[in-house]
């Protein structure tokens, strides 16, 4: 029988925070000035982007302590985190492209915010399919680390690419860009995103830390056998 | 007044590795001295490739204390390396240089002068060739690899089955060479006799785990006594150089 | 030091004594050049436009070609067991194969520009000596990331699938400075935007030289 988790009271309690918040976003809050409805896809989509870049730096955190430790817990940590960030990233560009489609007037474009991204996207989808490919245990947590330190490094771009470049992208969503009525629904819904994604990342990573412990982790030493003991006679 | 006591070239305790679920080796307690012999011998599969890997510091011990020279290789590499080589089951040189181009790299690399390959070619039996060593036969191969081995003039020598793939008489000239190099020696090897006469002491796996360890003359024995069905010689390697 | 130039005169040596293989790649690249130039269309003007997207495109598709051969040299028969025991650090390995790569990619660009102006009608308005600065700041981009997963991939089965996948991504924005940068020489840089995306392409390469050098040891090692 499956037993009921803090993980399971941490996402109950996300879901609920998101819904009261996506409620007063959605029908309590004002219609943004210039976008009118459509811009309440803010209460969405920039929780988001903030707790997929935090489940990505959880992932390279992880990684850190498993090439230092080599323990199965971080192991799992890279690959719970990875796979949480992942869906929030995919999820990001989606919720993107239907909210730019009536704004812009288009799918897609090469800006780079939106190009920074996708990369991210792949890098890190690119560290699931190595995860899944390797099958020794010590080389998966080897390789899936580097994979995983190497494509953080595209995070901080990701977050910075507004502030570096001219881009088609808004600047950081804070209380100095948003006004007033829209920042507490904003926040609720981070922390209800947030919320959310605490609980499903430490699901993921209590059924990756079962697996990959069975795998990984040592077996007892054999039996000492016993000696042998050369018969005189037969010496050579 | 006595001398201090010289360090041991290895000192292993309790020394076991894992691969994933299965153990390669457990349990291995090794003591060896500076210019000492000594003949690892065992079935496909007991554990000696593994064992000669992690003492040449290619892999890591899972479990147990190793210390090479006195010293914790994984604490102090560059003061360890430089002093041992291994002689493994593949040519570990570049297929693409010629024989004295890879002992020019590997002399380099490990620090020493610059080798006089002719004379080293000459002394493995080996031509001074400006062919790729791609083209070389398993024999020539072999003889290359020792080749390697002398540039890097070690202390500590550890061979994987280093008559294999050599005739009769490559055979023979490796021994020879062998008995003629300083420092210390661990050979695994599967024509027992052969290795027995140029080691001092010898070493029984099975399975992974030390079954006898005595002197080498009596390794044949040993053997014969633990697989009473197989030969104590493999037959002599066919083709060659 | 004196490790890390080993290396890199060793690594040159052996695509100097096997320089088929190196025919062999300038051809590829050649090869998608022309492929482009079919799938574009003979319209001048759009593919003098673009002629620096498939400069680089080229010589992205050939660097995983390059980058896979010079790992493979070392696993072929464990050569790379033998290096890394004499002992060399990882770090002076790494380098010493990066700047390698580098050096080849540089040379194959060379070779491509020719090829380049026969196709693509460019000219080089900034002029052609610019183009070696651009170069060599691009093959470093590919070079580092790609020489560190290389040696990642090289011991896996599915490695001709596996070294793309993970490079590609990541080197996006090297790529694009590179184009850029490339486009600008080619087609003229009346408002000076050349020394940016220089700046931005010598960024990316420090950055990654750093991080792919520290963790080559770990992929190294057994």
């Amino acid at each position: 029988m499956k037993s009921i988790r803090w993980e399971h009271f941490v996402l109950a309690f996300g879901l609920v925070l998101l819904g009261v918040a996506h409620a007063w976003g959605l029908f309590y809050a004002p219609p943004e000035a210039m976008m009118g409805d459509v811009g309440r896809i803010l209460y969405v989509h920039v929780p988001t982007a903030w707790v997929g870049l935090v489940a990505y730096t959880a992932a390279f955190v992880a990684a850190i302590g498993a090439l230092w430790t080599g323990r199965t817990g971080w192991d799992a940590g890279i690959e719970a985190f990875a796979e949480v960030g992942v869906v929030y990233n995919a999820l990001l560009l989606f919720q993107g492209s239907v909210w730019a489609r009536p704004t812009w007037g288009i799918w897609w474009t090469w800006d780079p915010r939106l190009t920074t991204s996708a990369v991210m996207l792949l890098l890190f989808v690119a560290v699931l399919v190595l995860r899944r490919t390797v099958e020794s245990p010590e080389q998966r947590l080897t390789v899936s680390a580097v994979a995983t330190i190497i494509a953080w490094v595209d995070v901080p771009v990701v977050y910075f690419a507004v502030k570096w470049w001219r881009t088609l992208h808004q600047d950081f969503s804070s209380p100095e860009t948003v006004s007033n009525t829209m920042v507490s629904p904003l926040r609720l819904a981070a922390f209800g995103m947030l919320f959310l994604g605490i609980g499903i990342a430490a699901l993921r990573w209590r059924s990756a830390y079962v697996r990959l412990a069975d795998q990984s982790d040592a077996p007892e030493l054999p039996d000492a056998p016993a000696q042998l003991h050369l018969h005189p006679d037969r010496e050579a | 007044m006595s001398e201090p006591a010289p360090t041991p070239a290895i000192s292993a305790r309790q020394l076991c590795r894992r691969f994933g679920r299965r153990w390669a080796y457990a349990r291995i307690d090794l003591d060896l001295m500076p210019g000492e012999r000594l003949l690892v011998v065992g079935a496909n599969g007991s554990g000696k490739t593994t064992l000669l890997r992690t003492l040449a510091t290619v892999l890591r011990p899972s479990q147990g204390e190793l210390r090479l020279f006195g010293l914790d290789p994984r604490a102090h590499p560059s003061r360890v390396r430089p002093r041992l080589a291994l002689l493994g089951h593949r040519l570990g040189l570049y297929e693409d240089l010629s024989a004295r181009d890879n002992l020019s790299v590997v002399a380099r690399l490990a620090s020493k002068p610059p080798p006089d390959a002719a004379a080293l070619l000459a002394r493995v039996g080996l031509d001074d060739r400006p062919d790729p060593v791609r083209a070389y036969s398993a024999g020539m191969r072999k003889r290359l690899q020792v080749a390697a081995l002398v540039v890097q003039e070690p202390d500590l020598i550890l061979l994987d089955e280093p008559f294999s793939a050599l005739d009769p008489a490559g055979v023979d000239d490796l021994a020879a060479l062998l008995v003629g190099l300083p420092g210390a020696l661990v050979v695994a090897s599967h024509q027992i006799a052969r290795a027995a006469e140029i080691c001092d002491r010898a070493l029984l796996l099975d399975q992974g785990q030390q079954v006898w360890a005595g002197p080498a003359r009596q390794a044949v024995s040993a053997w014969r006594q633990l697989h009473p069905r197989a030969a104590a010689e493999p037959l002599p390697a066919e083709g060659g150089a | 030091m004196t490790a890390l130039v080993t290396v890199l005169w060793k690594d040159l040596l052996i695509e100097w004594r096997a320089r088929s293989r190196a025919f062999s790649l300038a051809t590829f690249a050649l090869t998608v050049l022309l492929l482009f130039s079919f799938a574009v269309g003979p319209d001048t003007a759009t593919m003098r436009a673009h002629a620096g997207a498939y400069l680089w495109l080229s010589l992205l598709l050939s660097s995983t070609l390059l980058l896979a051969q010079s790992f493979h040299v070392e696993v072929e028969s464990n050569a790379i067991e033998t290096v890394m025991l004499a002992p060399t650090a990882p770090a002076a390995v790494f380098y010493g194969k990066a700047l390698a790569n580098t050096a080849q990619l540089v040379a194959l660009g060379l070779v491509a520009l020719p090829a380049t102006v026969a196709l693509y009608d460019a000219s080089f308005r900034e002029g052609v000596g610019l183009m070696l600065p651009v170069l060599a700041l691009g093959a470093a981009g590919l070079a580092a990331p790609g020489t560190l997963y290389a040696a990642l991939t090289g011991r896996m089965g599915a490695r001709q699938l596996l070294l793309p996948l993970l490079l590609f991504p990541l080197v996006v924005p090297c790529l694009l400075a590179s184009v850029k940068a490339t486009t600008l020489v080619m087609l003229g840089d009346p408002m000076t935007q050349l020394p940016s995306w220089l700046r931005l392409l010598a960024s990316f390469d420090l950055l990654y030289w750093a991080v792919c050098g520290v963790l080559f040891g770990r992929v190294i090692e057994q």
